[in-house]
């Protein structure tokens, strides 16, 4: 193995090779790693009982190292979170892939796989720190994080992720998806907007559990004294994106295609899914505080890949509900958002409450603007913070609606425009969060 | 006559003056006492109120919703009101023992049990205090919780909460105070066994048809909380 490595920080290697090697990794790990030596390519799949579709997904994994990269050294590392489904059982049994009749070749390099299970406290980002430690170990170039529960996965995602990275010096690869028009409605209207706004670079999925990174930005993550922090442990995708671009990594976004997942893609529920991101999101713009404080300005990111789109599955929306929830929540709320919104953004919630079902709309302007109040609130803990991101739902619910009844009909491009509007809204009200937000306590 | 009654007089004047003379300097010590207690509980009213600003009590209660509850009652802050209690509390004492330096049996007695009672009062506001914060907490945790899941009557939940957990906290404050502490457990008891029951017969024979309506509301509902909640990621 080679001794030293380029790296941001000089020292900073060393200590995550340290950290690696003394406590994250179990020495059995170790033991498989130290056989495996250096690789180019390392490509980690975080399982928790995803029997019925590891194996496949390892497939797709596999077919696109040897077809897409064929001279180079990889390795697939499966961070097992304890499954009880034989996840591994699965892994480890599955027949040997016939590349030669998949891709007219054989495999010029023996390709590794291996298993671990992480240990101690739980969260993806537990996971995600394990995976990394190994890339610190194998000095691996380039580095991806796949979802062990995809039915969509396609041997180019592979490329899509690695060869920025590998091919073009990027540090991070986001992934963009092709997906319904009412799909991932929390990041399209939350997360992706206020990220690109606040952070300089817009990027359309934030979020995304499928990921590209080079082993330097790998090294400079494992650096970071946050690990145990529970916005990192369960939010650690929305982590690395802003780390990526505040501390002015190379970031560009490739797309994959359609994402379909196998079975309920929520295991939180929305409670639980708003407190873990929204909860990530606003803890994190407290990390970076001094970074986006004094910037201002959106610039755009590299995308790469040819988009293309399919038919997807129907979404069926139960707007109604959505609505009802949001009245229901606002008036039984009232007290509790009282001490989290200004007086004029509760008063104009409250008045869209008050509209009936075919004009009912929570427009782009009032929509950020509780953003940003909620975001200022989580930083001052007007009261509980799990407590603030659960009084978030019933309006998230109410923008939900709102945007699926204002865009029933539109297309993709109008849509892409109503995002784009909505992206530069978060902008237009940066001024006013700076304030509240440095305000005296 | 006239004599004699002069000089009872005057062994009357010079028995007071005597007992006057004795009596001032206790007298004297005893507002000695009373105004060096007062600076002692100034100085630790200012202290007690940095230090819990330093806890950040005051943050703590405003987050926590005691300050707004505290505030609806006319009361001041939590920390106001316990430097205010600390500054009483002290003072009081200083103005007993002072009181004692007079020398007065029949109250000394008195004022021993009373500064034998200080600690308790202490314990048993603080039980009241933290009793407060977590009905509190779990009101609102609870208001959330059933607002969120669509459940009927989420304030009405927040509040039986709120009630019962300030309940169980009085209760166990008058309790350290040993004020008729069989009584209340027992009344507490029974006023928490009538509502469980009172709300058993409600529910199970004047609201059948209410129960009905909300299991099935519940269950029929599921599908559409899948079909809403479509991956918001």
């Amino acid at each position: 193995m080679e001794a030293t490595r380029p790296g941001r920080g000089s020292g900073g290697f060393s200590r995550g090779r340290g950290l690696a090697e003394e406590s994250l990794l179990t020495d059995e790990f170790v033991r498989q790693l130290t056989a495996v030596g250096e690789v180019d390519v390392l490509i980690g799949i975080i399982t928790l009982n995803n029997r019925k579709t590891i194996e496949r997904v390892v497939s797709a994994v596999q077919v696109g190292l040897v077809k897409y990269f064929p001279r180079e050294r990889t390795v697939v590392i499966l961070a097992d979170g304890g499954s009880r489904d034989g996840t591994l059982d699965a892994v480890a049994n599955s027949t040997a892939l016939d590349f030669r009749s998949m891709l007219a070749s054989s495999p010029l390099r023996t390709g590794h796989r291996l298993t671990t299970s992480y240990a101690g406290i739980q969260g993806r980002g537990s996971a995600v720190r394990v995976v990394m430690a190994a890339a610190d170990l194998l000095h691996a170039k380039a580095c991806a994080l796949v979802s062990p529960d995809l039915q969509s996965i396609t041997p180019e995602w592979i490329e899509s992720l690695i060869r920025p990275v590998l091919r073009e010096q990027f540090d991070f690869v986001t992934p963009v998806y092709h997906r319904h028009k009412f799909d991932g409605l929390l990041v399209k209207n939350l997360v992706s907007p206020m990220m690109s706004a606040l952070y300089r670079s817009k990027v359309r999925e934030p979020v995304g559990s499928e990921l590209g990174f080079s082993g330097r930005f790998a090294c400079h993550c494992l650096e970071k004294p946050v690990w145990h922090e529970q916005a990192v442990r369960f939010g650690v995708e929305i982590w690395m994106t802003a780390q990526a671009m505040v501390d002015s990594f190379k970031i560009c976004q490739s797309f994959l295609g359609p994402k379909i997942h196998a079975g309920q893609p929520i295991g939180e529920g929305l409670v639980g899914t708003i407190q873990q991101v929204v909860g990530a999101l606003f803890g994190s713009l407290e990390k970076n505080e001094s970074f986006w404080l004094a910037h201002s300005g959106m610039q755009a990111v590299p995308s790469f890949g040819f988009k293309f789109s399919v038919a997807l599955e129907p979404i069926r929306l139960n707007k109604k509900r959505m609505v009802t929830m949001f009245r229901t929540g606002t008036e039984q709320l009232a007290g509790i958002l009282k001490s989290i919104l200004a007086a004029d953004t509760l008063a104009a919630i409250q008045a869209a409450a008050k509209l009936d079902d075919h004009n009912f709309r929570v427009p782009d302007e009032l929509w950020v603007r509780t953003i940003y109040e909620f975001a200022c609130s989580y930083h001052h803990s007007v009261i509980n913070r799990d407590h603030l991101l659960q009084a978030l739902t019933p309006l998230y619910r109410g923008r939900m609606a709102s945007f699926v009844l204002e865009n029933q009909g539109a297309d993709g491009e109008t849509i892409e425009r109503k995002l784009e509007e909505l992206t530069a809204e978060f902008e237009r009200q940066k001024p006013g969060l700076d304030q509240n937000w440095t305000r005296k306590k | 006559m006239g004599d004699k009654i002069l000089n009872t007089l005057a062994q009357t004047s010079d028995k007071v003056s005597d007992r006057v003379m004795e009596f001032l300097p206790q007298l004297v010590v005893m507002a000695i006492i009373i105004l060096i207690g007062l600076l002692i509980a100034w100085v630790l009213q200012v202290v007690v109120r940095r230090l819990l600003g330093l806890v950040k009590l005051g943050k703590i209660s405003e987050t926590s919703g005691v300050t707004a509850m505290l505030s609806k009652a006319a009361l001041p802050s939590p920390v106001e009101l316990l430097s205010r209690l600390v500054f009483w509390v002290v003072w009081l004492a200083f103005i007993l023992l002072g009181v004692e330096a007079l020398g007065v049996q029949a109250l000394q007695l008195q004022i021993a049990r009373l500064l034998m009672f200080l600690p308790q009062i202490f314990v048993a506001l603080l039980i009241l205090f933290v009793g407060l914060l977590a009905a509190n907490f779990f009101s609102r945790a609870t208001l959330l919780a059933a607002a969120n899941a669509n459940y009927p009557s989420p304030r009405l939940l927040a509040n039986v909460v709120r009630l019962l957990i300030a309940i169980l906290a009085v209760t166990m404050a008058f309790e350290q105070l040993g004020l008729g502490q069989h009584a209340i457990l027992i009344a507490f008891a029974i006023a928490f066994g009538a509502v469980m029951f009172g709300l058993a017969i409600a529910f199970g024979l004047g609201g059948r048809d209410v129960a009905r309506q909300i299991l099935e509301k519940q269950f029929s509902e599921k599908k559409e909380e899948e079909e809403d909640e479509v991956s918001p990621l």
